[in-house]
């Protein structure tokens, strides 16, 4: 790259590169969070069955 | 090391390794990743032909790679737990699915992404690009199949023999360039004299690889927590992680 206007315009496939990174950036940032959230969801749901008392709180 | 293997593949001793590993994986693939395009949107030259718009492939390629690289580790686990009746290996399937299915549709998408301004189309029913979309039915068809059966095992077995018999379609999509006349191109070639890339431009390629497989093996084993937690829910030791976190 010799400029920045290159590099945003990428030479006048912007319309086609940039998509293409923000894309593949949505689909890994969801897998990255997706897997931490279930497990959280999921002990709190394991623990609470583990004890039916604290389920009224 | 052999009983290290063996210590690995209990449950319990793998959510705890897991737990330690998988936040140290995750953030050096960032790293690898941010390298990788530092030198492919910015440090590479531009492409004598296709001009700025030859770097979707330091996304679609590694994309590409991954998407036939997690349905071996699919097939092979499913394989291994149908034969050994190995607690997690079904479990590795199952996690390496969704992971698989979202490079499967990258690869898809940056592809016909890149494809329109080359080719003139998002879309042509070649070989290279049917053989791939194929590969995204064959990932959704394992994950609809795990979930179809009150048990659990009912299910892992069925999409076990569906992640077997999809095994035919990767040499179809490797070697669909070479056997067919497509649309797509051939294989690069990367070393020797008809090298087609300079270094410049493949050594960010390979970093984006790595960078790829190193969220893969990070994420995976994020997945395969949730799995094992699933799986084991009513069993002692997942009792006890619960009371004490």
């Amino acid at each position: 790259m010799s400029s920045w206007h290159e590099f945003v315009t990428m030479g006048g496939y912007a319309a086609y590169v940039w998509p293409a990174y923000g894309i593949a950036l949505v689909v890994l940032l969801v897998n990255a969070l997706a897997p931490g959230r279930q497990q959280r969801r999921l002990l709190k749901e394991i623990r609470r069955r583990a004890n039916p008392k604290e389920r009224s709180e | 090391m052999f009983v290290w293997f063996h210590k690995l593949a209990s449950p319990p001793f793998f959510y705890k390794f897991a737990d330690k590993l998988a936040p140290w994986l995750g953030w050096l693939s960032l790293l690898v990743i941010l390298a990788g395009l530092y030198g492919g949107l910015w440090l590479a030259p531009p492409d004598y032909q296709q001009g700025d718009g030859f770097r979707i492939i330091y996304v679609h390629v590694p994309s590409a790679w991954m998407s036939m690289f997690a349905y071996m580790v699919m097939a092979i686990a499913a394989a291994i737990g149908l034969i050994w009746r190995l607690k997690l290996a079904h479990a590795v399937s199952a996690a390496a699915a969704p992971l698989g299915a979202s490079f499967t549709f990258l690869a898809l998408v940056t592809g016909s992404l890149w494809g329109k301004p080359m080719w003139g189309t998002y879309w042509v029913w070649d070989a290279r690009l049917t053989s791939e979309l194929i590969l995204l039915f064959l990932y959704l068809g394992y994950i609809a199949l795990n979930h179809a059966f009150e048990d659990r095992r009912t299910g892992d077995r069925a999409s076990a023999i569906l992640a077997l018999v999809g095994i035919f379609n990767i040499p179809i999509i490797h070697y669909s360039v070479t056997w067919w006349n497509t649309l797509h191109q051939g294989p690069t070639v990367f070393f020797g004299p008809r090298a087609e890339m300079p270094a410049s431009m493949y050594i960010p390629l390979f970093i984006m690889i790595i960078g790829f497989m190193l969220y893969f093996t990070a994420f995976i084993l994020k997945r395969l927590q949730v799995e094992v937690l699933q799986r084991e829910r009513n069993t002692t030791w997942v009792r006890e992680l619960v009371e004490k976190s």
